[in-house]
């Protein structure tokens, strides 16, 4: 990398973002407009019942739960990126690092909110706590749901004490109440080596623990599906398909979320074209592992052409649902990975859209696993009006699911005007700059 | 019916003292009927509401509302309690002979005006639930076409009951699988889990809710209907705890429903009301479950359609798909 950052250019860069507002509060207008207008679409949905979707009896699950198993799937890079790819000691992700964390603390708070809106009796919610079952699938969720969102919130707050003191004596004219935070979240913070210690080894805890949980929060969603006799989700390979599907989609949204910071935040400097292929690699990779499950899932069915698979996997290759499978399938996967092998691809600009069309791809793959199946009952939709079994989310759905993505983008812009979009401390230790030198400090 | 039916009791038997005549809860009104009371004063009281009710002495008196007491009547935590306890020594089986149906849907439509559920005669026609359809299927290009009525196939080894997070669908001892709407959540994973879609949903505000809305809840019979829940057949265990057959079984004009207890090795016929040995009539007939692949161990048994009594009138157009036989 180019010449040696001095400290104190570094807490100017990274907190001056902090500082500056232009057209922040624009962008939290628009996301709170977005998530008012969900928030009518649930006030809808809460007086009419879940009539007011277009859900039926054949298609009971439809948009909110493809949305649950995005957010869920978005959510789970935070893990890769901060735990995995840190634990293997990879320098590259310092500064991108936090921005992964904050995806999966945004998407994953929003994934168990979605769910509510699913919920036919949402006030009932606590009697998931009451009469709890051990067998349910959704019970192992629910639980590792808030155990992965609390271990990333744990995750997104230890990296952020030593910043504490930086942002105390540069944030000097911000107002009360965010001092007040950053006096809080330091924790008595000085700098001590024994802190140092102290503070590494828990990240280190906590950045193995997330493994195992991430793993299981990914695998259980796909039982939700894979634990039913169901053609289509009656599959012995959703679980790991469902997880390194969930880091393409992840990756893509860090690379989105690394483009929109590195231009709005000025922090072109940390956040390099090198940082962007790196990602773009990484993506190849994901891509390259998520191909190999999707042949696995589609074409050993297929090519067997079993009595029930064989309409399913019709209507997905040929039917009424060929479009969106096959747009989702090149547009989200194979195009991309072709196009991440070019070096021109990987730069900034072109690699933040090839991600976007990912997000997308990959949003759609979630509705083309949950909905399609469900059009195939065992037995046919007798004595029932047609439209039963045809299903496309109403606005209801659509206002409700903008809601989440909005709220989960507003935790991430809210957190990422809090607090620096990337660990002070860290980054200096890349520069060569000592414990001593950050203790010493001053503006 | 119940009042009429007690009243020729009254006639045939004049013994009955008043107070076994009322515990019965007879009780007639101008307009109103009553079962299921009992006269605690005939004083009339300040609210000036008053009920006319038969006396033992076949006169009819006026008496005030709020004198009336509920005997008899469970209370909907003893009905919730009954519900999930069984109707002990009891394990209910239903054997449908698929060569007697020819599609009459009078099963539907019991089921549907006995659990409060909409039919494609309300409204628009865009809101229909089924405890009970009656499918038309094919076993393959070359073999007619058949009939068969469908519940829920109360498995013992149940997908759906699994999958509940709260245990809101649970089987019984007595080989029932039913569904508590006061405790349902809404998440229709059950719905999902079945693999038979036995399973509807209140996507609406229930048919007639302000018909329904002082009733006991009665887990047995899911009603009254409430928005958001999942319902699904219970082979009207209200009935069966009454001695009686169920809906779906009685209103058949065909002979299609034998329904009974396995314990006892008995099936009635909902039609005929004869009464045959379970175990021979399943062996004699190459009775067969539904999706045994799935090892569900429904508790519905099927007998084949060979020798159906009815010509076989296909309601489908052409092109439409049957998925499974």
């Amino acid at each position: 990398m180019s010449e040696k950052k001095s400290l104190n250019k570094i807490v100017t860069d990274l907190t001056k973002p902090i500082k500056n507002h232009r057209w922040f509060m624009l962008w939290i207008l628009f996301l709170l407009s977005v998530m008012g207008f969900g928030l009518f679409g649930w006030i809808t949905q809460l007086t009419e019942g879940l009539g007011s979707t277009a859900l039926t009896d054949y298609i009971s699950w439809g948009l909110y739960i493809s949305g649950f198993i995005f957010f869920v799937a978005t959510a789970l890079i935070g893990m890769l990126i901060s735990s995995v790819l840190g634990l293997l000691g990879i320098k590259w992700i310092t500064p991108i690092a936090r921005i992964a964390e904050l995806i999966a603390v945004g998407f994953a708070m929003w994934a168990g909110l979605i769910i509510v809106f699913d919920m036919g009796r949402p006030e009932r919610l606590l009697n998931v706590f009451i009469h709890g079952r051990l067998q349910s699938p959704i019970t192992w969720d629910v639980t590792v749901v808030m155990t992965y969102v609390t271990i990333s919130i744990l995750l997104y707050l230890l990296p952020l004490i030593p910043d504490m003191p930086f942002l105390k004596k540069t944030m000097t004219d911000a107002p009360k109440w965010k001092q007040k935070i950053y006096s809080i979240l330091s924790f008595g913070w000085v700098g001590s080596p024994e802190q140092y210690k102290i503070i590494k080894r828990s990240i280190k805890v906590l950045a193995v623990l997330i493994i195992p949980v991430a793993l299981a929060i990914h695998t259980v969603t796909s039982w939700l599906f894979a634990m039913t006799p169901r053609i289509g989700w009656d599959s012995t390979i959703f679980g790991p398909y469902y997880v390194t599907g969930a880091f393409v989609a992840g990756g893509a949204a860090v690379m989105i979320a690394m483009y929109v910071f590195s231009r709005t935040y000025n922090l072109k400097e940390y956040i390099t074209d090198f940082h962007f292929d790196k990602m773009g690699k990484l993506l190849v990779l994901l891509m390259l592992v998520y191909l190999y499950f999707n042949i696995n899932e589609y074409i050993v069915p297929g090519y067997k052409m079993k009595q029930g698979d064989d309409i399913h996997i019709l209507n997905l290759f040929v039917g009424h649902n060929a479009k969106l499978f096959w747009s989702v399938q090149i547009c989200g996967m194979i195009l991309p990975l072709i196009l991440f092998l070019f070096k021109r691809m990987r730069k900034p600009l072109p690699a933040m859209i090839i991600s976007i069309a990912i997000v997308i791809g990959a949003f759609f793959k979630r509705y083309i696993i949950t909905v399609p199946t469900l059009e195939h009952p065992a037995f046919p939709a007798d004595n029932v009006p047609a439209e039963y079994l045809i299903y496309w989310p109403n606005w209801v759905e659509w206002s409700i699911t903008m809601m989440a993505i909005a709220g989960a983008i507003l935790i991430v812009t809210i957190l990422a005007k809090l607090f620096p979009i990337m660990p002070i401390w860290e980054v200096a230790h890349e520069e060569g700059i000592t414990n001593e030198e950050m203790n010493e400090f001053e503006v | 019916m119940k009042i009429k039916k007690q009243l020729e009791q009254k006639d045939n038997n004049t013994k009955n003292t008043r107070r076994e005549f009322l515990k019965k809860g007879v009780l007639a009104g101008v307009g109103t009927i009553l079962a299921g009371g009992i006269v605690t004063s005939f004083n009339a009281t300040a609210s000036g509401k008053t009920v006319n009710v038969l006396g033992p002495d076949g006169k009819v008196k006026t008496v005030a509302k709020e004198h009336l007491k509920d005997i008899g009547k469970k209370t909907e935590a003893q009905l919730q309690k009954a519900g999930r306890e069984g109707i002990p020594n009891r394990r209910w089986v239903m054997v449908i002979d698929l060569g007697k149906c020819k599609n009459d849907q009078r099963c539907m439509e019991a089921c549907q005006t006995h659990h409060q559920l909409w039919t494609s005669k309300d409204g628009k026609g865009d809101k229909v639930q089924h405890h009970i359809n009656v499918h038309e299927l094919k076993r393959n290009e070359k073999s007619g076409g058949f009939f068969m009525p469908k519940t829920c196939q109360h498995c013992d080894n149940p997908p759906c009951t699994k999958v509940c997070p709260v245990d809101a669908t649970y089987k019984r001892d007595d080989g029932i699988v039913l569904i508590d709407n006061l405790r349902c959540i809404g998440c229709r994973f059950c719905v999902a889990a079945c693999p038979y879609s036995a399973r509807v949903f209140n996507w609406h505000n229930p048919k007639d809710e302000e018909k329904y809305a002082d009733k006991k809840y009665n887990v047995e019979l899911n009603v009254p209907q409430k928005r958001g829940t999942v319902t699904k057949c219970v082979f009207s265990a209200d009935r069966l705890r009454e001695g009686e057959l169920p809906y779906c079984v009685s209103a058949c004009g065909n002979g299609v429903f034998w329904f009974g207890d396995e314990n006892e090795d008995a099936v009635t016929n909902g039609t005929t009301k004869e009464t045959v040995r379970l175990s021979k009539l399943l062996k004699d007939n190459a009775a067969y479950t539904l999706m045994p692949e799935l090892a569900t161990r429904p508790r519905v048994y099927y007998l084949p359609e060979k020798d159906r009594i009815f010509p076989f009138e296909s309601k489908k157009k052409e092109g439409d798909v049957n998925h499974h036989a």
